[in-house]
């Protein structure tokens, strides 16, 4: 039972390798694989005792003359993402299904390869080997992003790509550094924890580790190579960014950024609440604007983002919790939506608004699901959103009514933006496009009623979900 | 010392075997076991168990550091041969030669891992050079090589004028060619340098400057390297270049404080350039073959670190650099050299015409790139490691990270052409033999990323 958190990160590897061999048998076993995957999440969670220690400790040396150790463990941080990691990769395989990808052995291969990469960042308890996560996901995403991609995929790619290398170079630096000032000679985290700089050395590094954090959420103004890629990349890859990879910067900055320089991060708060809050505004003025689903759905995403990033520095632990709940939300609702708009695109071969509406008459299954993830979108009482960005808020108001007041324009511009969508997209008259659509069925609708079951599962019964986390949040709190 | 005797030796016997046989391939296959045999001597000198004893009068001394560098850059010569020996016998009519040549740059290679003095770098440097002189014309109806090689020799004869100048400064102040550290006046407020010995160690900075290609005396390189037969390039950016770099710290190791706090102004200087010369040009090649020049100097650029920072972490990272810089080159010019059209078109779409040769390409890339889990993730690890803990040129990191950045984009080109690019990539023949090599030289290269402990542990035993 010990080395169960190993075999979680091994699992994917294993069957990545299996799936790149098995041709065109590839997707049912990268499916296997991640089902298997995500019966031992299952049961890592049962066994998982919601107190703020960290369990499932696995510890070996790994290169010993420069102190790195492979270390990981899961605490109440780590166990939202790992969850969220797992439930999904399941659900974008399956979505994947009905594609009819080229070299699908490969591309699925990569999915597990990156699985692995994800959760070696959401359980490294060494910094050295978070970083080797955080790279080891990035490069799988670059090939899917160029081999399946769009039209323009190398050009906006290579964007991508420079981009986040060079925030995570920044990060490395970061980490060298915190290295050499720990005289224990270790990447361990919690003697990172417990290095005490003052506040001039807090400063600078603050800001290495957070660039590397802002690319990758994004943050305004970081956040330009995100729309392009989003809609450039082949939709299991966007599942794989928006859903999961994202959360990697939000996860990074709880457990990575604030409890290293607590005083850096009080400093630096109101600058990055203001860049938040501005990207939030920007977003979805912009979002509005679209006349493409994809489009829509990545400026959304950026405008939740900045609220979960605003949040994060306002040094509350109610809003704390809210941002744990919505980061596991927004994995799920995203998704969704995703889904919803790869099943439009591959149907009818469009993604435009002006091409498409009336396919409620045409699809009423698809209607109704898309319905309850815009309303999840919109964060609507009683769907998963609703707690999430409640606590949220909540924290936001604690730090500064008007920051709070102008951030809560953004939640009527989301109702405006995906209420407009929902309307362009599904009522009115039928077009020409969408006069022979015919209903989902299958693999997709399985995957959708999944989704639609856990989006209104929690917005009912939130309380396990944050049961799960509260008291490593505390922690995190009482730590900084 | 068996180094460089048994190299020398090896030289000439490779030199006479031409005239026995005509059979090239046997050619090949004597210096493989050459190679071998020369491994092994050097094995048994670091190990101490049978070692030639030739009283140097102090102008050599062979300490672990060099030795083990020795067995590297033999080991590195080796794999080269294998995967790329059937090339040298295409490069022109006297394989024997161009073997032999490549012995007597190795026995410079063993000279400048163990000088002591200014005589021995100087001899080391020309051992090294004039070979490569040679080589670089080997392919004598090609008028690109000819111009290659003759402007290699100009401008390298003219360096080695401003190095001896600068060793005749150094010994007209020092009173001695021994590089020991500069004696402590305690009354003079530390060390005391004399005018001669600052512009000598100038002089000689210059020169080993250009023999690792650093700008702004790297302008030699693009057209020697482009102009030269690809296969002796591949040589001469890996092999030959890491051990001017062991010259250049041996040279400098006890020597910069000579020159003060002005040595990092100096250093500092040189890098950036370097970097960016380097790293801006590589961006806008249209040639595979001149962008790994370019970048061979934004190489370049990252190991002068080991020099910036001179310390224990520095001296290993070298070591983990040259292995690493030079594996992932050899494989690249092996893959290059097969390639009918060396522009970046022309590795269009080879993922589906060689998928072996370019998914091992993509490794050595990744590696070059310095992507983590490839070797060379560490290789550059060490030497921002070293510098920031020398402390105090933090900026200088920041720099080299961002052209750290850079450097993705160009490598990255030559993936982009083999996986996302349509095209017909044409190729001379691939052997078997061949695309397996390439496979064990590209594990090697993943099995080095995560455990840079395999390179690095010998130095403790």
């Amino acid at each position: 039972m010990e080395q169960v958190l190993l075999l979680l990160i091994l699992l994917p590897l294993i069957g990545a390798l299996v799936t790149a061999f098995s041709g065109n048998y590839a997707k049912h076993v990268a499916l296997f694989s991640s089902i298997v995957s995500l019966a031992l999440t299952t049961a890592i969670v049962c066994n998982f005792i919601p107190d703020a220690s960290t369990q499932f400790v696995v510890h070996y040396p790994w290169i010993g003359e420069l102190g790195i150790d492979f270390h990981i463990g899961i605490d109440g941080i780590s166990i939202i993402t790992v969850i969220l990691t797992n439930v999904l990769v399941p659900l974008i395989i399956l979505a994947g299904y009905k594609h009819d990808y080229r070299s699908q052995n490969a591309l699925f291969a990569l999915i597990l390869f990156m699985q692995s990469g994800l959760l070696v960042v959401f359980t490294a308890l060494d910094a050295f080997l978070f970083y080797i996560g955080w790279e080891a996901a990035l490069i799988p995403i670059y090939f899917i992003c160029a081999v399946w991609g769009g039209k323009d995929r190398i050009k906006v790619n290579m964007k991508f790509f420079v981009y986040t290398i060079a925030g995570s170079l920044f990060m490395l630096l970061g980490i060298i550094y915190l290295y050499l000032q720990n005289p224990a000679n270790n990447f361990d985290i919690q003697a990172f924890y417990n290095l005490n700089l003052d506040e001039a050395q807090q400063g600078w590094i603050f800001w290495a580790f957070f660039i590397a954090f802002a690319i990758k959420m994004p943050i305004f103004p970081f956040h330009t190579w995100q729309p392009d890629a989003y809609e450039q990349s082949p939709t299991a890859t966007t599942m794989v960014l928006s859903g999961v990879m994202v959360k990697m910067g939000i996860f990074a900055v709880i457990k990575w950024l604030l409890p290293f320089f607590p005083a850096a991060a009080d400093k630096y708060a109101q600058i990055i609440i203001i860049l938040s809050v501005t990207g939030m505004l920007y977003a979805s003025l912009i979002a509005i604007r679209q006349d493409d689903i994809k489009r829509l759905i990545a400026y959304s995403s950026i405008a939740h983002i900045g609220l979960m990033s605003a949040t994060l520095f306002t040094n509350s632990r109610v809003g704390l919790e809210g941002v744990m709940i919505q980061m596991f939300n927004h994995g799920v609702n995203v998704i969704g939506l995703w889904i919803v708009a790869d099943t439009i695109e591959q149907q009818l071969g469009t993604r435009k608004f002006s091409d498409l509406g009336g396919l409620a008459q045409k699809a009423p299954t698809l209607a109704i699901m898309l319905l309850v993830m815009a309303f999840a979108n919109i964060a609507l009482p009683l769907t998963n959103a609703f707690i999430g960005e409640f606590l949220m808020f909540n924290g936001l108001f604690s730090y500064n009514i008007w920051i709070a007041a102008i951030a809560g324009i953004s939640i009527i511009l989301a109702a405006v933006y995906t209420l407009n969508m929902v309307q362009k997209v599904f009522y009115g008259n039928t077009t020409a496009v969408t006069a022979n659509a015919t209903d989902i069925s299958g693999n997709v609708k399985l995957a959708l009623v999944v989704l639609v079951l856990v989006v209104i599962a929690l917005g009912v019964y939130p309380q396990p979900m944050i049961d799960l986390t509260k008291d490593t949040v505390g922690a995190t709190m009482a730590g900084k | 010392m068996n180094a460089i005797i048994l190299s020398a030796l090896l030289g000439v016997v490779m030199m006479f075997s031409g005239i026995i046989t005509n059979n090239k391939s046997v050619l090949k296959y004597i210096a493989a076991v050459g190679l071998l045999l020369l491994i092994a001597a050097n094995l048994l000198d670091t190990y101490a168990l049978f070692k030639i004893n030739i009283n140097t009068h102090g102008l050599l001394s062979f300490e672990k550091f060099g030795l083990y560098f020795n067995t590297l850059a033999f080991g590195a010569t080796f794999i080269y041969v294998c995967l790329s020996g059937r090339d040298v016998e295409k490069a022109g009519i006297n394989v024997a030669e161009y073997f032999a040549l490549i012995f007597f740059v190795l026995c410079g290679v063993s000279i400048l891992s163990g000088f002591n003095g200014l005589l021995m770098l100087f001899l080391g440097i020309e051992i090294l050079s004039i070979p490569l002189y040679i080589l670089t014309g080997a392919d004598k109806r090609n008028l690109k090589s000819n111009e290659a090689s003759l402007k290699y020799f100009l401008m390298g004869s003219f360096t080695t004028g401003i190095m001896l100048m600068g060793i005749a400064l150094f010994y007209g102040a020092t009173g001695s060619f021994a590089l020991e550290a500069p004696p402590v006046i305690p009354t003079m407020g530390g060390i005391n340098p004399s005018f001669l010995q600052v512009a000598g160690l100038l002089l000689l900075f210059v020169a080993m400057a250009f023999k690792v290609s650093a700008a702004p005396f790297h302008f030699w390189t693009p057209d020697v390297y482009d102009g030269a037969p690809s296969v002796f390039t591949s040589f001469m950016a890996t092999v030959v270049k890491a051990a001017g770099f062991i010259a250049f710290i041996r040279l400098f190791q006890n020597q910069s404080i000579v020159l003060g706090p002005s040595w990092k102004i100096i250093l500092s200087f040189v890098i950036i350039a370097t970097l960016l010369i380097g790293n801006i040009t590589a961006v806008f090649q249209q040639s595979v073959k001149r962008m790994l020049a370019y970048s061979s100097i934004a190489q370049a650029g990252f190991m002068l670190f080991a020099l910036f920072a001179g310390n224990d972490l520095s001296r290993e990272g070298i070591i983990l650099y040259s292995v690493a810089y030079s594996l992932a080159t050899i494989g690249i010019f092996a893959v290059l050299i097969k390639m009918s059209d060396y522009t970046f078109d022309g590795f269009n779409g080879l993922a589906k015409k060689q998928p072996v040769l370019a998914f091992t390409t993509t490794i050595f890339l990744l590696s070059l790139a310095g992507i983590p889990l490839t070797a060379g993730f560490f290789a550059k690890y060490y030497m921002l490691a070293a510098v920031i803990k020398e402390g105090g040129a933090l900026w200088l990191v920041i720099i080299a990270l961002f052209f750290a950045a850079v450097s993705v984009y160009y490598y990255f080109k030559v993936i982009q052409a083999m996986y996302f690019k349509e095209g017909e990539a044409e190729t001379t023949e691939i052997t078997g033999g061949f695309k397996a090599g390439l496979v064990l030289l590209a594990a090697l290269v993943v099995l080095v990323g995560p455990w840079p402990s395999i390179i690095l542990n010998w130095f403790y035993f």
